[in-house]
């Protein structure tokens, strides 16, 4: 087999935006699904600050956007993405989607990983006079801190398969060379690169998620 | 809804290491988490120190939390510190600067017995040593009192007395007043000076642990109490008796006085020991002893009188 069809600084390129697409969901992924993920567990029955309200309304917002397909949430949210960002297209407009898609997801992911936290380090806590902040943040987020990273390294993975999706708003990637070579024009050859390359670069990330949670897991 | 606590009147004297010992399901962890109000009680007051806790606002209350140390049955020791850093937490929290929680830490360590052990986690220890280090990081702040939740429960019988005896220990040169609550009348009889037993949220019998345990008036209480001694009544109905059976309770020095043999010695009547133990709480002797009197009823009369005389507590069974 050749790869005469494969024009190596288009996947240059498709990488790097990917990467990009990747690196900046990622981030506010876990800024936003970190705060989200600890305000549903301290609200929950019999936490930190038990609210049943503001649970279940945050619950039902997570499972809508856990629920709607991610290429129906990316149009579906257009005006928004291009008032945040300023454009809608582009690896830029496929920014506010990724997040929006993954955050719910990883808060979830967050709030299951610090429910594994022990209650009675929180109690003891407690009875040393810490104040509800100092217990997330010193006990909850750091106690749960290997069940958050491999929910970042989960979610990770997952933001790489969205991406694929971005061409359908020109957000490049690998994912969308694939589709746009190797599916819409018959050249098995460029889907077979960047079908590597993501596979590549999904163990990477797993591999690196998995050796963070060997380093910080004291179990 | 069913009241978890009912009826609840209890005051700790400074100094003491009172016992609260009730089967699971008794009030008693209930109890214990009122103290710092970890449950806080739907009416009345909690007064710790002088302060009334139930008074305090979210602030105030955690200010008053660090005078009062707590340590728990499953440790709940933070699992991503080392122990240095673990009993340094309640340090932090209270806002000390780094050098004097070096010094602190340094000396909590020492106290505990856990200086080679100060950059583990808390996974490489034993259950015993994570106890140790929940008491340094109880101790950290110099609280005046300690609450002490099943704290042996979950150790083994060798393990459970050190840690028993640290307490006593901390109790005696810190003059910290110990509140503990347990299952296992062992441990009050080892380290308490005063006890308090519960039952479906109430407290059915409290005192001096001695008298609690030479004359228990509950019925849970004396399962209790046969825990850790064959309470003398049982056993004797099948040995050949014509004369009188007495049940003789001896505390204090007495208990090392030859006080029986020198009382029937005036008189013409014999003994024969049918049951008995010989121990001690805390640190008072005690003995409890079944003997067959035989003799005259004069000379019997004689003996209980002299032995009572005497300071010793008779109980005529037959």
């Amino acid at each position: 087999m050749t790869f005469e069809n494969v024009r190596w600084d288009e996947v240059w390129q498709a990488t790097k935006d990917t990467l990009i697409m990747l690196g900046f969901s990622l981030l506010f992924t876990v800024l936003i699904g970190l705060a989200l993920g600890v305000l549903l567990f301290i609200t929950s029955r019999g936490q930190l600050l038990q609210n049943g309200f503001i649970y279940r309304v945050l619950s039902v917002i997570v499972n809508i956007t856990r629920s709607v397909p991610f290429v129906i949430l990316m149009i579906s949210i257009f005006p928004l993405t291009k008032w945040l960002v300023g454009t809608s297209i582009g690896v830029k407009g496929a920014i506010p989607p990724l997040v929006i898609a993954a955050a719910p997801f990883f808060a979830r992911l967050v709030e299951a990983a610090l429910r594994e936290v022990d209650r009675g380090v929180i109690e003891a806590a407690q009875a040393m006079g810490a104040s509800k902040w100092t217990i997330v943040w010193r006990v909850l987020l750091r106690e749960a801190r290997t069940g958050i990273i491999a929910a970042i390294t989960v979610t990770a993975v997952t933001l790489v398969s969205y991406t694929a999706m971005s061409g359908v708003v020109g957000g490049g990637g690998l994912g969308d060379l694939a589709i746009r070579y190797g599916y819409q024009r018959f050249q098995p050859d460029v889907m077979i690169v960047t079908v590597v390359l993501l596979i590549v670069l999904v163990q990477l990330l797993q591999s690196a998620g998995d050796q963070l949670v060997r380093k910080y897991s004291r179990r | 809804m069913t009241e978890a606590l009912t009826d609840i009147e209890l005051t700790v004297e400074k100094g003491d290491i009172f016992g609260v010992i009730g089967h699971s399901g008794a009030g008693k962890s209930t109890l214990l988490r009122c103290v710092n109000l970890l449950e806080r009680p739907t009416s009345g007051k909690v007064v710790v120190n002088g302060k009334e806790m139930t008074a305090l606002r979210e602030k105030e209350l955690q200010q008053e939390r660090r005078r009062i140390g707590m340590i728990f049955q499953h440790f709940n020791l933070l699992s991503t510190a080392t122990v240095t850093d673990n009993i340094a937490f309640p340090l932090k929290l209270a806002k000390w600067r780094a050098p004097q929680i070096k010094e602190r830490v340094d000396e909590l360590l020492e106290l505990v017995g856990l200086r080679d052990h100060a950059a583990k986690y808390p996974s490489q220890l034993s259950g015993g040593q994570k106890q140790r280090v929940g008491i340094a990081r109880a101790l950290a702040t110099n609280p005046d009192v300690l609450l002490c939740d099943e704290a042996t429960s979950a150790l083994d019988p060798q393990t459970t007395q050190s840690i028993l005896q640290l307490l006593q220990d901390i109790n005696e040169k810190l003059g910290i007043t110990i509140l503990l609550i347990t299952h296992e009348m062992h441990v009050i009889r080892s380290i308490c000076n005063r006890v308090a037993v519960m039952d479906g949220g109430r407290i059915v019998e409290r005192g001096d642990v001695l008298d609690v345990f030479l004359k228990p008036q509950h019925p849970v209480t004396r399962e209790f109490v046969g825990q850790v001694s064959e309470r003398p009544d049982g056993g004797f109905a099948s040995a050949r008796h014509d004369g009188t059976v007495l049940r003789i309770q001896f505390v204090g020095e007495s208990t090392y006085e030859p006080v029986l043999y020198e009382v029937v010695r005036e008189t013409d009547a014999t003994f024969a020991i049918l049951q008995g133990t010989v121990s001690r709480m805390k640190n008072t002797p005690y003995g409890q002893l079944l003997v067959e009197l035989r003799g005259t009823s004069g000379d019997t009369d004689r003996i209980v009188r002299r032995l009572r005389e005497r300071g010793v507590d008779v109980e005529v069974m037959s």
